[in-house]
């Protein structure tokens, strides 16, 4: 009986044995692989550190203080007028990374530019007020960023990032 | 190879070589092991590279009893040992400058294997062996320039790992579980001090088996042809290739003592004495000068994914280069064209360094896009061409062969030889 069954599918007990424990075997080493790869992730203390406030009642238009979040540099810009209406002027086809000037602020906080103070090139801080388009300019390789923190030219893909966060009374702001 | 007839002199020798023949394999791999006559100083790099290995994991491991893997402590742990650590400073400018001589000789190593064809068959593995060496020698020397965090340590590893996150989908997470944070930090500083520990043992496993691979079908040589099998055309490692080796090496000891007693910071970024800063990104980053021609190539093309996959395009396309050159000729001494455009390939690849210090804009970008699109065009275009339309000169049927006759007659006089044989 059992010889006719393995004459039919040519397998043979032991090459079943072999395959069988071939394949626990190999999920094992995947299980063990699992935690040793995802002990790298960030961990617990690194993750805590997600909220930092600010207070921005003496930043006068104009004007623009860095603060340090998860690490990383974040730009906060009371912007003047005119920079907000030299943002908002620029029409969407001349964009690299197509966004309103509107959706990178607050409603009714037309001012306050908050963004991730990282080139989305590879990481450098950008210089502010520098650069073909009045905002920022990233000396690593060359990328220029306008007043609204958008790329407009250089190896840069997509615009500074702006992060969660939320005013809380007109002089402080939470991120993160 | 010829390990036949050795019997260890000692009673001791013998009763161990007979338990683990240790002695017998030193015997046939470092003192009978047949070698070309013919040669030339080119071929001493391999032992320097060695010599290069082991002065870095030695100082290393010293460096590492003084060194403290911390964002908080790491620069003024690397102060600690410049200024109170005894000969703490002398270490570490080895070791520092020891990384670029390193490089210095295995560029001479590859561009050696390069103008003589020993990467082609039966040598491929050799030459796998060697690229994949020189990869773990990036990797290391990239981690091992983040200890100190001074600026261009922290910056420079901000960069580079954010190459990864070019990659479509994935990228950003890749780049955090790289980080173990959310920016380069003390996470990023401890696990590249765990890696920068254990790469260079790494590639002392792979240069035992590019060792191996190079003692199968033995060392290429000016040349380029086979040897006899009756081993005229050879001479054993020691004592001839030993003392010759040795000798090459004083004369590169002399420079990199050079270096270390007179310039040690030449090579090196003064930013990289400021404490690193993740809130100012230096005026201008550049890697140390070994990866220049890399990085130029990087920020030659004005789109992220497509200059990072370039940029590892340059490095991996070395691994296919045995099946990209179609010459049946191996080496440039008879290939007058190829002769050519190796020494343009030269060229180009310094100019990349060049560029690769400057900044990225007008001129220099302009050079390094035209540089870069040549160092492609070698590899994928000339290489297999050539192979078909150069007209090689005669190569000789043994290596004695040019030196009793010269000039043209060589390739008859070679050919008779063979028929009367
Ligand atoms: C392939 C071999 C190696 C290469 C190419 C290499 C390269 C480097 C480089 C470029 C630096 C930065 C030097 C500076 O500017 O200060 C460095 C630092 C360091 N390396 Fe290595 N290294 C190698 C092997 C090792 C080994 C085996 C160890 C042993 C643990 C080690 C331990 C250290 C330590 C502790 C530092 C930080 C101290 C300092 O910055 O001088 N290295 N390495
Ligand atoms: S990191 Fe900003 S341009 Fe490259």
């Amino acid at each position: 009986m059992s010889d006719e069954i393995n004459n039919k599918d040519k397998t043979t007990r032991r090459e079943f044995i072999h395959i069988a424990t071939t394949t626990v075997g190999a999920v094992g080493a995947g299980c063990v692989a699992l935690p040793l790869v995802t002990q790298m992730n960030p961990d617990a203390s690194v993750k805590a550190l997600a909220k930092v406030e600010v207070d921005i009642s003496n930043i006068q238009k104009g004007n623009e203080v860095t603060v340090m979040w998860r690490g990383k540099p974040i730009f906060i810009r009371r912007r003047t007028d005119k920079e907000v209406s030299t943002a908002r002027q620029v029409s969407l086809k001349d964009l690299k990374d197509p966004q309103k000037d509107e959706d990178r602020v607050k409603k009714g906080k037309d001012e306050w530019l908050v963004m991730v103070g990282v080139c989305t090139h590879l990481g450098c801080v950008p210089l502010k007020q520098q650069g073909e388009y009045g905002g920022w300019f990233c000396p690593c390789h060359g990328s220029h960023y306008d007043i609204s923190g958008r790329i407009r030219k250089g190896p840069a893909p997509v615009n500074m990032e702006v992060p969660n966060y939320e005013f809380v009374s007109d002089s402080k702001l939470i991120i993160g | 190879m010829s390990e036949t007839n050795y019997k260890p002199t000692s009673a001791f020798g013998k009763w161990f070589d007979e338990r683990l023949p240790l002695l017998t394999l030193f015997n046939g791999h470092l003192m009978q092991y047949p070698t070309p006559k013919n040669l030339n100083y080119w071929w001493t790099f391999g032992g320097i590279l060695t010599f290069c290995l082991v002065t870095q994991i030695i100082t290393g491991i010293v460096l590492a009893m003084h060194y403290t893997a911390h964002a908080d402590l790491a620069f003024s742990s690397v102060e600690h040992i410049m200024r109170d650590v005894n000969y703490g400073w002398l270490i570490r400018y080895i070791h520092a400058n020891g990384a670029s001589m390193f490089f210095l000789a295995v560029y001479i190593h590859i561009f050696r294997a390069l103008f003589y064809g020993s990467y082609k068959s039966p040598r491929e593995v050799i030459w796998i062996l060697g690229i994949l060496i020189y990869i773990l020698m990036m990797a290391a020397a990239f981690m091992g320039y983040v200890l100190p965090w001074g600026q261009m340590s922290f910056w420079g590893a901000t960069v580079i790992t954010n190459l990864f996150s070019a990659i479509p989908l994935i990228g950003e997470s890749v780049t955090q579980w790289l980080w173990g944070g959310y920016s380069v930090d003390n996470p990023t500083l401890t696990r590249f001090f765990s890696l920068h520990y254990l790469i260079p043992f790494l590639i002392l496993g792979l240069v035992i088996l590019h060792i191996w691979a190079l003692h199968v079908p033995g060392n290429n040589n000016p040349v380029g042809i086979d040897l006899k099998k009756d081993g005229s055309d050879t001479v054993p490692f020691h004592p001839y290739i030993v003392i010759k080796d040795l000798f090459a090496l004083v004369i590169f000891m002399i420079v990199f003592a050079g270096f270390v007693f007179y310039a040690p910071n030449v090579l090196g970024h003064s930013d990289n004495y400021i404490q690193a800063d993740p809130l100012v990104t230096p005026a201008h980053i550049v890697p140390e000068w070994y990866l220049l021609p890399f990085y130029a190539i990087l920020r030659s093309v004005p789109d992220k994914l497509g200059g990072v996959v370039l940029m590892f395009g340059a490095i991996f396309i070395l691994l296919a280069l045995p099946w990209l050159d179609t010459s049946k000729v191996r080496s440039a001494v008879f290939r007058p064209i190829y002769k050519q455009f190796f020494w343009l390939l030269v060229l180009d690849v310094l100019v990349l360094g060049y560029v690769g210090a400057m900044p990225a804009e007008g001129i220099y970008l302009l050079i390094s896009r035209v540089a870069t699109a040549y160092y492609f065009i070698h590899f994928i275009i000339i290489m297999p061409l050539l192979g078909y339309m150069e007209k090689t000169k005669p190569v000789p049927l043994s290596i004695a062969d040019p030196i009793i006759s010269s000039g043209s007659g060589n390739f008859a006089a070679a050919k008779k030889d063979k028929i009367l044989s």
